[in-house]
């Protein structure tokens, strides 16, 4: 294979963008963020034609490209996508895209770093997505805690150093297990090559093992309780991009590899540990549900939503049929939208007011109209009202979940009421009744706010009424995937 | 006409589709351009559209009228697995019985709001809601479904909540926005497992295949723990629960007399006429479902039964007069479910539609009087009318007409639907049909007196609210307001007599009509002596209803606090409304509230995840400070670090 492929077109775009803000000095800050803005944007339509170009019929790996790397262990710079994998690609060079958009001018310090290291994010995330081979996959996932660590602790709120350390401490600590569980698979067979170990048989207590091992560094990702606790901190501290990628692609990093790793490798100790995982998710949603209920913090609340979310998620997975696991997959993508969404808002109005306390608002409907008919549409999705693409994800994890388990259902389905509960009193307090003093005069949104959220209305729209196209990119390869479950 | 067989259409019917699409496309519009561009008139457009979806639905009912039926996917929403949803349209006598009733009604009402809603800062927020609600209505209502059925359910939802919530700066419109919706979710909580529950054991959620494999579960059971459940029992328990929810049956019904915090125009068209009995056409849509369980129906007249009951002795007692008439509906739709549950579906949606008539009536006829008061305090109450007839003539005689409608006068259209419910309850091959006939009967007295209560200390006597209204004396309402009244009171008559029965000479076509889907209801032999007797009483209990508040609200005022004085504890019991909401404060409010506080965030966050994570933090507390310190200059070594990583990386692959 000679030539640069797509993916890696993809992959190292961002890396001209970053060259050339080296070059430029710090304080020609409008021509930093410009360039930044082109890098993403023309890396977000790389991505767009990456995935016209995706065959759906295609069960196997498409785009591949695999260069010979670290001959000495036998690992590969191997790329490739398929149906799990396509439309979290697009996914990531678009939140990166809305990360430079609403930091345009919230962003006032440091801003050559900050762009810089969204550019970095925007490779090791995509890296993440596209790596076929083991230990490419782990450095991409090492990788993404560097910069998102120094988003958080260099542009976050007051209490950042306590929330960076808890969010490196909880990832990493997870991680070990992953890269311990990978050296024993290379120690067994001899590579790192995704490809080559589906579908290879290990000693059913050996499969355990190393389901735990990769389960243990997904589940603080998703994350899945009861180690979810690092993410409200992370996500009230973050600024608001940084946010916006822990919700958007941070965590689905887990659900991902939940998707991608331990089903197809596993298999025999999936079907073992379906069961634990499917009620430590109704755990999730509904004790993350209630914990929503007393937040008097905007962020932390909508970073609890996200738990619950999650929840929904890693149910959808372990339902183990084609439904639940569409579902699962979709809403990771709805998730990111709606919930990134819900932080940029966060963000809008913090950037005017600093305050996030629930508290301070109130009446923003009469004031700040537009916004509140924004947020409005957001609030919609995260409840998962049909006709919005919260609903088609929520729907079928359910009732592919149903498939499996009803009484867990049943339960998980509370959530469904919890969530409406938190977020229409959260909107009751934030924008109706009579407006608080502080929220008169706020300046009008700007261009790039309105860009990003409006462009977010109507990708929930267009998933929420129009899904089909998106649920057949995957079609065949969950099919693929399933047949490899015993 | 009636009881040939129908045919079938497969094919895309492009009237059917444009009922719905138009008042949506007027919606959109009228939300995004209407502040900036047609402030002053934004119910052109959704007036426009929903004529036009009028005199389609019209189309349709003749074209059904002709035996022909449609059924067809406009697209396939969404595939997973053997899951199919399409976005699909099912137009046949029930459905478009609906969208006839929705449009005419929907139409009246936008027109009322002209006036109602005129000078109000929301003016164009307000018909981009209802027409938005129209929209989801009419998708409710012909979907081929149950997954678009709900779609159309939790729009119609939101919408209630948007207009509940209009005038969201007061604090009482905001709660009582967000209380309904919570309890219509947890009815669709049900309704959810119930649509899931179909599609695991029927493998669809279509209509049409669902009622074709209904046969192959007829006697199947379900074990739950210990206990064997019929599966019809069950799912149609589960589908129920969405009907209680939004057609706020008990238990789930403290949500519609707070509703009232909306505009009078929304508590006519939502939460009397169209929204609310969406639960009763769910439960008739479903009708072969629920009869597959004695069980089933008994549950479906019980909770109908209870609801109509209870309501009606709140009724009495409440004096806003929004209130009293939302009491009202709850009794009424307690009526449609009860004609349900004796296996009368047919009767139960012709109650349904002539309801929605006289109620619409009652609502906008209050409307006209609260916007005549409206300077004072409380416009709503009860108790600053008086002598209304003398300062607002038509207002008067259309709320007679509604009043006398309800009461079941004969002749009116409320006399033929209820008194259909009543004979059809009596002679019901179920053990409960005489239950449902008494309780029938005696509401019917109910009914009459507290519609009369309001009517007399509306309209009769001296007007009291001069005080209220600094000397000022209430006025007619401007036509545009009070031509809407007119043409519905000929509805509130007219309407019922599309369904007179056999035993008054008429043709019970309405009846006749709907039964080709729904079903006729087994009875034992009628006879006609009896149905007359039957009829006699049911005139008796409204005339004495009548009677009787005539006697204690004009002819005797003193009688007035006769009851609540001498009887205190059963007044304040049912003033009170039964004490649901304090209960439910009770028993899920504070307990909910407490355990996300202390369980949660107290016990379990704060104590035992976080302190194992924070006591290696605190042990990494000295770190943390070198980091502070290291921060600044960090970053941009990590940067130049990871650049040369990068390219040493690449040079490395690709010079291999």
């Amino acid at each position: 294979m000679e030539g640069l492929g797509i993916l890696s077109a993809i992959l190292w775009l961002p890396l001209l963008g970053i060259l050339a803000l080296f070059l430029i000095p710090r304080e020609k800050e409008e021509l930093i963020k410009l360039i930044t803005l082109i890098t993403v944007l023309l890396d977000f339509i790389l991505s767009l034609i990456l995935l016209l170009k995706f065959d759906y019929s295609n069960p196997a790996f498409q785009f591949v490209e695999k260069r010979p790397w670290l001959d000495i262990i036998n690992s590969f710079y191997f790329l490739g996508v398929d149906g799990i994998s396509i439309l979290f690609v697009p996914l990531s060079t678009l939140v990166t895209l809305l990360c430079v958009l609403i930091s345009w001018y919230s962003i006032e310090e440091k801003i050559k770093e900050f762009y810089l290291a969204l550019l970095f994010t925007n490779i090791a995330m995509v890296g993440v997505f596209i790596s076929l081979d083991l230990l490419l996959f782990y450095i991409f996932w090492e990788a993404l805690l560097i910069p998102m660590y120094l988003i958080i602790g260099i542009w976050g709120g007051p209490r950042r150093i306590y929330s960076t350390i808890k969010f490196f401490l909880y990832t990493f600590f997870g991680s070990i297990f992953l890269l311990v569980a990978i050296i024993y698979l290379f120690l067994t067979f001899g590579t790192f090559d995704y490809t080559f170990l589906v579908g290879k048989a290990l000693p059913f207590h050996v499969e355990k093992l190393l389901f735990l091992g990769f389960l243990i560094a997904f589940a603080v990702k998703v994350p899945m309780w009861p180690l979810h606790t690092w993410l409200p901190d992370a996500h009230t501290e973050a600024p608001t991009a940084g946010s916006v990628i822990l919700a958007g692609i941070l965590i689905k990093l887990g659900g991902y590899g939940m998707v991608r790793f331990l089903l197809p490798l596993f298999p025999q100790a999936t079907l073992f540990f379906a069961k634990l995982i499917l009620i430590l998710s109704v755990i999730a949603i509904i004790y993350a549900g209630l914990a929503c209920l007393w937040q008097e913090d905007l962020k932390r609340l909508i970073a609890y939503s996200s738990v619950s979310h999650m929840g929904f998620i890693t149910l959808g997975i372990f339902s183990l049929n084609p439904i639940g696991i569409k579902g699962a997959l979709l809403q990771m993508i709805n998730h990111g939208i709606v919930t990134g969404a819900l932080f940029m808002c966060v963000g809008v109005i913090y950037d005017r007011t600093h305050s996030r306390a629930i508290k301070y608002y109130g009446g923003l409907a009469s004031t700040f109209p537009l916004y509140a008919a924004l947020f409005m549409v957001f609030t919609l999705a995260s409840i998962g009202l049909p006709g919005t693409n919260g609903f088609i994800g929520e729907f079928l994890i359910l009732q592919g979940a149903f498939l499996k388990d009803r009484f867990l259902v049943v339960l998980a389905a509370t959530g469904v009421i919890i969530g409406a509960a938190y977020m229409l009193w959260l909107y009751q307090r934030v924008f109706f009744e009579k407006p608080s003093a502080g929220v008169y005069n706020l300046a009008p949104m700007r261009w790039n706010e309105l860009t990003a959220l409006i462009s977010m209305v109507f990708l929930v729209f267009l998933i929420g009424l129009y899904p089909n196209p998106f649920l057949d990119l995957m079609r065949v390869s969950v099919t693929k995937l399933l047949t490899n479950l015993p | 006409m009636v009881g040939q067989s129908l045919e079938i259409v497969r094919t895309f019917d492009l009237s059917a589709v444009l009922v719905p699409l138009l008042p949506l496309v007027a919606s959109a519009l009228t939300l995004i351009l209407g502040r900036k561009y047609f402030p002053q008139r934004p119910y052109i457009l959704p007036v426009v559209s929903l004529f036009l979806s009028f005199l389609l639905s019209l189309k349709l009912l003749i074209e059904v009228l002709s035996g022909r039926i449609y059924e067809f996917d406009l697209y396939t929403w969404f595939v997973a697995g053997s899951l199919k949803v399409g976005f699909g349209f099912l137009i046949d006598p029930l459905s478009v019985m609906m969208l006839c009733m929705v449009t005419s009604l929907s139409l009246l009402i936008h027109i009322y709001s002209i006036g109602y809603m005129e000078g109000d800062p929301g003016y164009y927020r307000f018909f981009a809601y209802i027409s938005l609600f129209t929209f989801f209505m009419l998708v409710l209502v012909s979907s081929n479904n149950l997954v678009q059925l709900y779609l159309g359910w939790e729009g119609v939802g939101l919408c209630s909540y948007l207009l509940i919530g209009f005038w969201y700066e007061k604090k009482s419109a905001s709660d009582a926005a967000k209380k309904a919706f919570i309890i219509n979710r947890v009815g669709d909580f049900g309704f959810a497992l119930g649509i899931f529950a179909v599609f695991y054991y029927l493998g669809t959620i279509y209509y049409h295949e669902i009622f074709q494999r209904l046969p192959q579960i007829a006697n199947s059971y379900v074990g739950i723990g210990d206990l064997e459940i019929h599966l019809p029992f069950l799912l149609a328990f589960l589908l129920f629960c969405g009907a209680m929810g939004k057609s706020a049956q008990v238990p789930l019904h403290t949500w519609l007399p707070d509703a009232m915090e909306g505009p009078t125009p929304v508590s006519a068209l939502i939460h009397a006429a169209t929204m609310v009995t969406a639960g009763v056409f769910m439960v008739a849509r479903l009708h072969a479902l629920f009869e597959l369980s004695p069980y089933a129906m008994a549950m479906v007249a019980l909770v109908g039964l209870i609801t109509c009951f209870m309501a009606a002795t709140i009724a009495p007692t409440q004096f806003d007069i929004k209130r009293v008439i939302a009491y009202s509906t709850l009794s009424q739709l307690g009526y449609m479910f009860m004609a349900c549950g004796v296996g009368a579906f047919a009767i139960g949606m012709f109650h349904l539609f002539t309801h929605a008539y006289f109620k619409a009536l009652l609502f906008l006829g209050a409307g006209s009087i609260i916007h005549a008061l409206h300077h004072a305090p409380d416009p709503n109450d009860i108790r600053i009318m008086g002598g209304l007839r003398k300062f607002m003539p038509i207002t008067f005689w259309t709320f007679l007409v509604a009043s006398l409608s309800i009461s079941g006068i004969p002749g009116l259209a409320g006399f033929f639907s209820k008194d259909e419910i009543l004979v059809y309850a009596f002679f019901s091959k179920y053990p409960w049909g005489k239950l449902v006939w008494f309780v029938g009967l005696v509401v019917a007295s109910l009914t009459a007196f507290y519609t009369f209560r309001i009517f007399f200390k509306a309209f009769w006597g001296e007007f009291r609210g001069l005080e209220a209204l600094h000397g000022h004396l209430p006025k007619e309402s401007p036509k545009v307001m009070t031509i809407p009244l007119i043409i519905l009171s000929f509805g509130a008559i007219f309407s019922g007599w599309l369904g007179i029965p056999e035993a008054l000479g008429g043709g019970a076509q309405f009846q006749r009509f709907l039964e080709s889907v729904l079903g006729h209801p087994e009875l034992q032999p009628v006879d006609h002596k009896v149905e007359y007797g039957l009829m006699v009483l049911s005139v008796l209990a409204g005339l004495s209803g009548i009677g009787l508040a005539y006697l204690v609200y004009v002819q005797k005022p003193a009688l007035e606090t006769l009851f609540s004085s001498k009887l205190c504890k059963l007044y304040t019991f049912l003033y009170r409304k039964w004490y649901f909401d304090e209960l439910y404060h009770r028993i899920f409010v504070i307990p909910t509230l407490w355990l996300a506080r202390t369980v949660v965030n107290l016990v379990m966050d704060a104590f035992i995840i976080d302190y194992t994570v924070n006591g290696s933090a605190h042990t990494t507390h000295a770190m943390a400070g070198l980091f502070r310190r290291f921060h600044a200059g960090l970053i941009n070594y990590y940067n130049w670090f990871i650049l040369i990583g990068i390219i040493l990386y690449l040079i490395f692959i690709n010079f291999k």
